[in-house]
């Protein structure tokens, strides 16, 4: 499953679509993974407040969304643009890398609650497939 | 015994008494043969699924959406025995229709990002996870007649 030159168009152009909020969608995606699969909460033991709309839920839901922002200017080559995120994740942080999928949809719901119109069923496959090819640059690292 | 708490009973009931299982199902049924094409492998029969815009527009798709939302009726209606309203559609699903349980997280999420799309900021993280709880109870008592 590789993205297509259609794939990387459909996610450029949404990605612009979806600019003005992606912060706010990038929050809301970790609220919600936080709180519907609450294993996830175990990799943020020293965060006061695991809640959607607090503080570092709000901060670091921006770091992941621009991160990934920054990802899609790297769309051609994903695993060389990613290399030093894959070494954090692998070395540092060790996140098991069932979790990025679980985040994954987290963000596909939260692109579907602020952009129900855009967010069409070809939008879905393009993003998804996207994430997916992230999730996999962002595990190079680990064994 | 699945634990219902009773915000996650009156989610259940409340979003399927809303919901017009005319448009949820086949919008569901339909991204999910989208999204995740190998699963038109068990629709071999559903004539034109060449691209997105047929699938989407294909009555025999529309179709069977409606009929896996009225499956799930059974099971918001029984929450306190889904695996027993699910015992036969469960054989049905292993024995003569021979679907991968994998296919039925799948349909799953897109229920999920459907509902979510529908019911914008309504579909709070707690709704969510209502949600996504009882259709794991259900996708779990669909596989449990597996072997």
């Amino acid at each position: 499953m590789t993205l297509s030159a259609k794939d990387k168009a459909v996610v450029k152009a949404f990605w612009a679509k979806i600019s003005s909020k992606a912060d706010a969608i990038g929050s809301e995606a970790l609220g919600r993974m936080l709180t519907v699969y609450p294993q996830t909460k175990t990799y943020f033991g020293h965060w006061s407040d695991t809640s959607v709309g607090s503080e570092p839920v709000v901060k670091h839901g921006k770091t992941v969304i621009r991160a990934l922002g920054d990802a899609v200017g790297k769309i051609d080559d994903l695993v060389g643009g990613l290399a030093e995120l894959s070494t954090l994740h692998a070395f540092k942080l060790r996140v098991d890398p069932g979790n990025f999928k679980i985040l994954s949809h987290n963000i596909l719901v939260a692109m579907a609650v602020n952009f129900p119109a855009d967010f069409t069923a070809e939008v879905h496959v393009s993003v998804d497939k996207f994430l997916a090819e992230v999730a996999a640059a962002l595990a190079v690292k680990y064994r | 015994m699945v634990q219902w708490t009773e915000f996650e009973r009156n989610t259940i009931q409340d979003i399927f008494a809303k919901m017009d299982y005319e448009v949820v199902g086949p919008k569901a049924l339909a991204r999910c043969l989208v999204v995740y094409p190998w699963t038109q492998r068990y629709f071999a029969k559903f004539g034109n699924l060449y691209n997105a815009a047929a699938i989407m527009g294909n009555p025999l798709v529309a179709k069977h959406g409606v009929t896996v939302m009225n499956g799930l009726d059974k099971a918001v209606k029984n929450m306190d025995d889904i695996k027993g309203i699910y015992a036969e559609l469960s054989v049905l699903h292993s024995e003569k229709l021979h679907v991968d349980p994998d296919n039925f997280r799948l349909l799953a999420d897109c229920l999920s990002v459907v509902l979510a799309a529908q019911m914008g900021t309504a579909f709070t993280a707690d709704v969510q996870a209502a949600f996504q709880k009882f259709l794991a109870v259900a996708v779990s008592s669909l596989c449990r007649q597996y072997h």
